[in-house]
């Protein structure tokens, strides 16, 4: 009853009225032109800030020449130049690195997470070094492993491992009570609940940890370089500033951002792989 | 309905003892908080026992003791001449949540207790029956399908199958159709009914819900808090298979009232 005066007091008259939920007209640009659209904006106001010249060249090179140079790096690391050479050694810097802190972080957050005593005793130990800047160490690895490729693998897998262990950790408690409660019933030994529930329960965990990871063994990488020298794709950058040829520093760290990238979206596609039934659930919810 | 009512020789289901327990007890807390106290239950050879009360009234707890999932403090159970020490395979056991895993298709989520106490091969051997239970159960063509796919209702009975996989002498079920909506709890009850009644399993519901307690059982449990007891035992002599429209008869509602009247006088304590 109280609807129908409610309506009248609206001005409804009973007629046939069709509403549509206000959205606005941005949201209802397709993503891949939004995307161009911000980058069109972000290279648009670069060019602008350099040929008015309200920054110096020096500190900040034009659109085009950035993007010569970066055609200039490219050319050198498909010809098989001195540059890919450099990012060989990165590269396997980082393949190792990353090789090591997943064993390393897997093992010991499996080792945490599963026993009380590592949970009770070793967990604040490692959240409090993981609150650390842990570029800080770069010093010491050199000073430990001198100017190879070892003190570089040796910071990238440090910064990693961290990651791993805590989502590990944190996915192995991930199951559920009714979960365990079940596991119980059925008589399941511990390993049987570690492999059979709680590791496959985490591995989303596990994953985001392993992601986070894949980003700090690129910067522990670098880092490693910019300190311990070597003949990597970091000093090339480090080289390059040295000479304020910004340009070159620009393109240089676009070709390592691409590299990153490329290591970030191979975990991204072994988690879609590996946990496939999320992938199910998030697909579920989006198709509508 | 009066209090002499209670002494009446119990009828109930007239099987032979499945499960007994005698003077079960439990405390927490250095024996400061009764949690169960002096329980002696025997079910017999296919009835199905409900247990009603408010909460706190030691149902759970009592369940916990009867899987073997936690010790009494005191007291002792058996199943079919056995101790119980710890969980075993003549438990099945089903919770209010489904809990398929869901990197398991359904068939492998059934076959599961089977792969956790013998290994894969014999669940790869019990395959067959799998099927059989799945199809039992209206989930036929489903058995390579991941649990993501599945409705509540179809989780439930997929988990069903996963309980009656090891073949279990009884069956304990904590209030496992409670996160469904009523049209499919009702659906599901029916269903249970029918597993129970073809197979004579011996079963014990903990539920929340005196309906479904009368409609479901042939002895109903009223328990009480402070400390959790077991205050009454209520025969259910409806006629079996029991159908949802007997909810409607006179003998349904004076079951229900009887029932009701002894919980209220203590659940809003």
């Amino acid at each position: 009853m109280s609807d129908v005066r409610a309506n009248e007091a609206a001005g409804y008259d009973g007629g046939d009225t069709v509403w549509t939920e206000k959205t606005s007209w941005l949201d209802s640009v397709p993503r891949s032109v939004s995307m161009l659209f911000v980058a069109a904006v972000f290279i648009g106001v670069w060019e602008l800030v350099t040929s008015l010249g309200l920054v110096s060249p020096i500190i900040l090179p034009t659109p085009m020449e950035t993007f010569r140079d970066i055609l200039f790096v490219g050319e050198n690391l498909i010809s098989g130049g001195y540059m890919l050479q450099a990012l060989w050694i990165t590269l396997l810097e980082v393949v190792y690195g990353f090789a090591l802190a997943i064993a390393i972080g897997f093992s010991l957050g499996v080792l945490v997470g599963e026993t009380s005593f590592g949970e009770k005793a070793v967990m604040p130990y490692l959240v409090a070094i993981d609150t650390m800047p842990k570029v800080a160490f770069a010093p010491l690895f050199v000073a430990w492993l001198g100017f190879d490729i070892e003190s570089k693998v040796a910071l990238a897998a440090f910064i990693a491992t961290f990651p791993i262990i805590v989502g590990t950790a944190a996915g192995l408690h991930a199951a559920d009570h009714n979960a365990r409660m079940l596991f119980k019933t059925m008589g399941a030994s511990r390993w049987q609940t570690l492999v059979k529930l709680k590791l496959p329960t985490g591995l989303p965990q596990i994953f985001t940890g392993l992601k986070i990871g894949s980003v700090g063994v690129m910067a522990g990488a670098i880092t490693g370089e910019f300190l311990g020298g070597g003949k990597g794709f970091g000093e090339l950058i480090r080289v390059a500033a040295s000479q304020l040829n910004t340009p070159r520093v620009f393109s240089l760290i676009i070709y390592l951002s691409v590299v990153g990238l490329a290591l970030f979206m191979l975990v991204a596609w072994a988690q879609r792989r590996v946990v496939f039934w999320r992938k199910e659930q998030v697909g579920a919810a989006t198709e509508h | 309905m009066s209090a002499a009512a209670a002494v009446t020789p119990l009828r109930g289901p007239q099987g032979e003892p499945v499960y007994e327990l005698s003077r079960v007890g439990k405390t927490y807390a250095r024996g400061h908080v009764t949690a169960l106290e002096d329980v002696s239950l025997t079910l017999r050879k296919g009835g199905f026992y409900a247990v009603i009360g408010s909460s706190g009234c030691g149902k759970s707890t009592l369940l916990k003791i009867m899987a073997g999932l936690t010790p009494p403090s005191k007291g002792r159970v058996t199943l079919q001449g056995r101790p119980v020490l710890g969980p075993r395979r003549d438990i099945g056991m089903m919770f209010q949540q489904a809990t398929l895993f869901p990197w398991r298709t359904t068939i492998q989520n059934v076959l599961l207790p089977i792969e956790i106490r013998d290994g894969p091969a014999a669940a790869r051997k019990a395959e067959p029956r799998a099927r059989e239970l799945l199809e039992t159960v209206g989930l036929k063509g489903f058995e390579s399908v991941y649990p993501g796919q599945l409705s509540g209702g179809m989780a439930q009975r997929a988990s069903i199958c996963r309980m009656l996989i090891t073949e279990p002498a009884v069956l304990l079920l904590d209030e496992p159709f409670s996160a469904l909506d009523e049209l499919a709890r009702d659906f599901m009850n029916m269903e249970l009914q029918r597993i129970c009644m073809a197979r004579e399993a011996t079963a014990f519901l903990v539920t929340h819900s005196i309906a479904e307690a009368v409609i479901l059982s042939d002895m109903v449990l009223v328990m009480k808090p402070r400390p959790g007891r077991v205050a009454e035992l209520v025969p259910i002599d409806l006629p079996r298979p029991r159908t949802l429209d007997m909810v409607t008869t006179p003998q349904f509602g004076a079951l229900v009232e009887r029932i009701r009247g002894r919980l209220d006088k203590e659940a809003f304590l």
